[in-house]
């Protein structure tokens, strides 16, 4: 009782701070609120095309003027992967004591098996379109790398969790989410080599097709595509180990 | 080449925790290998930068990401700018991983085992976590870094026993309030400002005067709410002690002298470079009097709850939370005495604590005992580990040519002129408190159990004692601790370098 | 009383309501995580509460008469193969600030990373514990040892 006492008074004392500081914020939709007018917005908007030659602004932010933080971001998502399987995966021995969770069908149905075997493919066609094409309409790596993992978590649903760890095995999945980072941070090294900074991706203008903002449309595209390789692998590892506590053998 | 290092010093370990993963546990040595190559490696390009940044005449470098050029005053994309303290720091950071992953080599195997890969990736990415954070010149980046910081220490953490995974689940919940109040500090200052980058917030708070805003104000009471639950400033320290010595010995070892230390310097840098010395320090007399208090609280505090533990690990990691306390307070101060120590008090807190975890972890091991009780007659059978143990503690204590004692005399000289006496005698009382604790132990290491106080008398938590204990203690052990011990005599000794190099990194007050 | 009031909510709260229901959502996350007993349910606090800060980012990015931040096709053809000068075919007005997006994106993943990884952690904790309730948790504790 007293510790909800103390944490309803915490929670309002945080509430009316929060709050104290709205008075001289912008109001809902402010065209001239220093967010939006400012002079990164205005560059973000004016320059975007002329430098990159990429018409979703949003991915150019993200994979090219702040391409560092999305760099982090993806290793966060694969600390994720692996920070679960090191503390959750059960490599056989010990903490047997807890009941198994309850024995799943093996997609002994075959009308859920029916529909997720015409249903998978074309999840993973979407995704991989969302992937490519990214730069030019909304999407881009993580969204497309998180509906490819929920492909494989579609077929480990519906078939049981061998089924889909035949095609996508830890090993498998490990390999491809370290892969992917190694591409994205590996295409950023290749701009050092080529005489940039660290991810200055018009540096790879002698190597790529087209002028230097060329360069940085064609590079977004590699480096999200780094992206949806760790992220398609960590939601399925993220899944499997969640699902079977673990051990990795029976799924839901 | 030279102009790349900032960014070298983050890939190196950032491809070696990458490769681990992929050669996978079957292959612990090769594992191992890496991670001591590729923290080896950064660790001299660490020094190189602190070379290079010696030779530039304008005592900083930056190093644009993506070659984004400055558009009309303001960054358009991320930036790194690495002055002398962050080259210090960063220096400090890796060449702790690297020492410690020498130390790990043993305790892995035994402990780890199919997990051997995982262990040396995190541990990897949790010093490009750490040095990230130091180096980046974006508010929004700093977050991103903290939380890659957060995640792998979750993780390490969790690797251990039951106990471990409960008080890794409680950092989880405390850790996400404290970023998560970061990132709302950063959303304020964006929303006022428009920009994220440290240097241009500070310009344009600067030319659109808006310094009496309440929304500033709160920002920075959230962001510095946040900072301190991440670096365990007293009321807020809940998670620590349990966090860290429930923790598998070998990531106690380096978290606990390198996580609080860095955030401390994030507060440094917020403080200073974000909003400004003119900022932080005009309405002082409000709030910066409340922050030294709640600093001083947690000196003695902190003080008194580890007098009052048994348990080896528990009583250095209530002492971490009184350091914590010197280096707030010592930022608050308002002088430069007092952020000179209080930087400098990164570096030498993370030499002390590190050496007394080594220490402490090799005892317990060898010993299988977690108690103070493991100590007994311990300078006749384990002298060498007793050699560094005394060099940790008499630095704690605060004498000299220990870099304690130069911090502390940093810290007191500020204090004095600051004329704020509760502040020096708060860290003389913590003194007086340490050398209380650290001679009862020495005294137990000389004489045994002099008292009588049976053994059974201590509290006994199954949950701390090790699995497996050591026959004998390998050299991979003891070299780390000597080189531990070694630094901080070293960092003690040049303290009159070091400082004259800090101070000419900070900002003008 | 009542005349103060409706100018309160006419200033203060209809054209900043974005901020409200942001602070609101938090607090019911931040009183969750503080007070539940159950882990899970901290948890799902703490989703509550990321996903609030998520909602105050995006809201910064919205802007009156203004759509997505990406090029139509023919904006984007008239620049890149046709060569006009961007300034005559972009109005700045007519687009969205996209940092707040990107940023949240990444916050986004951050969330899920946290989320799924104290997940994991919880899954640990039942397996050692055989609950989830704290402090059925902290008796089994205490019968075994000190604090």
């Amino acid at each position: 009782m007293t510790m909800k006492f103390f944490g309803f008074v915490a929670v309002v004392v945080v509430g009316i701070l929060l709050l104290a500081a709205t008075g001289d914020f912008p109001e809902w939709g402010d065209p001239h609120s220093p967010a939006s007018e400012g002079q990164v917005s205005s560059f973000y908007i004016e320059r975007t095309v002329n430098e990159t030659k990429v018409p979703n602004m949003v991915t150019a932010v993200l994979a090219d003027f702040r391409g560092y933080d999305t760099m982090f971001e993806t290793v966060v998502i694969f600390i994720a992967g692996i920070g679960i399987i090191a503390v959750l995966r059960n490599f056989g021995d010990g903490a047997a004591h807890v009941p198994d969770p309850p024995e799943p069908d093996e997609g002994s149905d075959l009308i859920v098996r029916s529909t997720c075997r015409l249903v998978v493919p074309l999840i993973q066609l979407f995704a991989l379109y969302v992937v490519a094409h990214g730069h030019h309409s909304p999407g881009g790596g993580f969204q497309g790398g998180v509906m490819l993992g929920a492909s494989y978590i579609l077929l480990a649903l519906a078939c049981g969790l061998p089924a889909a760890k035949r095609r996508m095995g830890e090993r498998k999945a490990i390999t491809l989410a370290a892969s992917g980072i190694i591409i994205y941070a590996g295409w950023g090294v290749a701009c050092m080599f080529c005489g940039g900074n660290f991810l200055d991706y018009a540096s790879l203008d002698p190597l790529l097709p087209g002028d230097k903002a060329m360069a940085r449309s064609h590079s977004m595209l590699v480096v999200e595509i780094g992206v949806a390789f760790t992220v398609t692998a960590i939601m399925f590892a993220i899944y499997s180990n969640l699902s079977t506590r673990g051990r990795l053998e029976k799924g839901l | 080449m030279t102009e790349h290092y900032p960014v070298l010093i983050l890939l190196v370990p950032l491809f070696g925790a990458l490769l681990a993963t992929l050669l996978g546990s079957e292959r612990q040595v090769a594992c191992w290998f890496t991670a001591l190559i590729a923290l080896g490696g950064s660790s001299i390009l660490a020094i190189g930068n602190i070379c290079a940044l010696l030779a530039s005449a304008e005592g900083e470098l930056r190093y644009r990401m993506g070659g984004w050029n400055e558009n009309s005053g303001y960054e358009v994309g991320i930036e790194l700018r690495i002055d002398m303290l962050a080259a210090l720091v960063v220096a400090a950071v890796v060449i702790v991983g690297f020492i410690n992953t020498i130390f790990a080599k043993t305790r892995v195997t035994g402990e780890m085992r199919e997990k051997a890969a995982f262990f040396y990736a995190l541990n990897q990415l949790l010093i490009v976590g750490l040095c990230g954070i130091v180096m980046t010149n974006d508010a929004f980046n700093l977050y991103v870094l903290i939380e890659i910081t957060s995640l792998t220490s979750y993780a390490l953490i969790a690797m251990g026993n039951r106990r471990a995974a409960l008080s890794s689940f409680n950092y989880i919940i405390m850790g996400t309030i404290g970023a998560s109040f970061y990132l709302l500090g950063v959303g304020y200052l964006y929303i006022k400002t428009g920009t994220l980058n440290i240097d241009d917030i500070h310009t344009v708070l600067q030319s659109g005067n808006l310094w009496g805003d309440t929304s500033i104000t709160i920002a920075f009471i959230l962001i510095m709410l946040g900072l301190w639950t991440k670096m365990a400033l007293f009321p807020l320290h809940g998670w620590l002690p349990n966090a860290y010595s429930y923790a598998p010995g070998v990531v106690g070892s380096f978290m606990a002298p390198l996580m609080t230390k860095v955030m401390v310097y994030v507060m440094l840098r917020i403080m200073l470079w974000l909003f400004g010395g003119e900022y932080i320090y005009s309405s002082g007399l409000v709030w910066g009097e409340l922050v030294i208090w709640m600093s001083i609280i947690a000196i003695v505090a902190g003080s008194f709850l580890a007098l009052a533990r048994t348990d080896i690990k528990k009583m250095l990691t209530y002492l971490i939370v009184a350091e914590v306390g010197y280096m707030v307070g010592g930022a608050w101060l308002a002088n430069g005495a007092g952020l000179a120590g209080s930087m400098y008090h990164i570096l030498s807190d993370a030499a002390m604590t590190f050496c007394l975890f080594l220490a402490a972890a090799i005892v317990i091991l060898r010993t299988g005992d977690h108690r103070l009780t493991a100590f007994n007659g311990l300078f006749r059978s384990m002298p060498l580990t007793m050699i560094g143990f005394t060099v940790g503690g008499l630095s704690m204590i605060g004498l000299p040519p220990t870099c304690g004692f130069f911090s502390k005399w940093y810290l007191i000289s500020g204090g004095i002129e600051a004329g704020h006496w509760s502040y020096v005698a708060a860290l003389l009382f913590s003194s007086l408190v340490n050398a209380v604790i650290f001679f009862r132990i020495f005294e137990r290491a000389y004489f045994g159990n002099l008292k009588g106080v049976a053994d059974e008398q201590l509290p006994d938590d199954g949950d701390c004692a090790p699995l497996l204990t050591l026959e004998r203690v390998p050299f991979s052990m003891l070299i780390p601790l000597f080189i531990a011990g070694a630094s901080v005599l070293l960092v003690g000794i040049y303290n009159n370098t070091l400082v004259s190099w800090l101070k000419a990194a900070m900002p003008p007050l | 009383m009542e005349f103060l009031a409706a100018g309160f909510i006419e200033d203060h709260i209809v054209p900043k309501f974005n901020y409200w229901i942001y602070v609101i959502l938090m607090m019911i996350g931040l009183y969750a995580m503080i007070t539940k007993n159950n882990l899970i349910k901290k948890l799902i606090g703490m989703a509550v509460f990321q996903t609030a800060i998520i909602l105050f980012y995006v809201s910064i990015g919205v802007k009156e008469e203004s759509g997505i931040p990406i090029l139509s096709h023919g904006q984007h053809h008239a620049i890149v193969d046709e060569g006009r000068p961007s300034e005559e075919v972009i109005t700045k007005e007519k687009f969205a600030n996209p940092l707040p997006h990107v940023l949240m994106l990444t916050a986004i993943v951050v969330g899920v990373s946290t989320l799924g990884l104290a997940l994991a952690i919880t899954q640990r904790i039942y397996i050692s514990f055989n609950t989830l309730e704290e402090d059925e948790i902290l008796d089994q504790l205490r019968r075994g040892g000190h604090d």
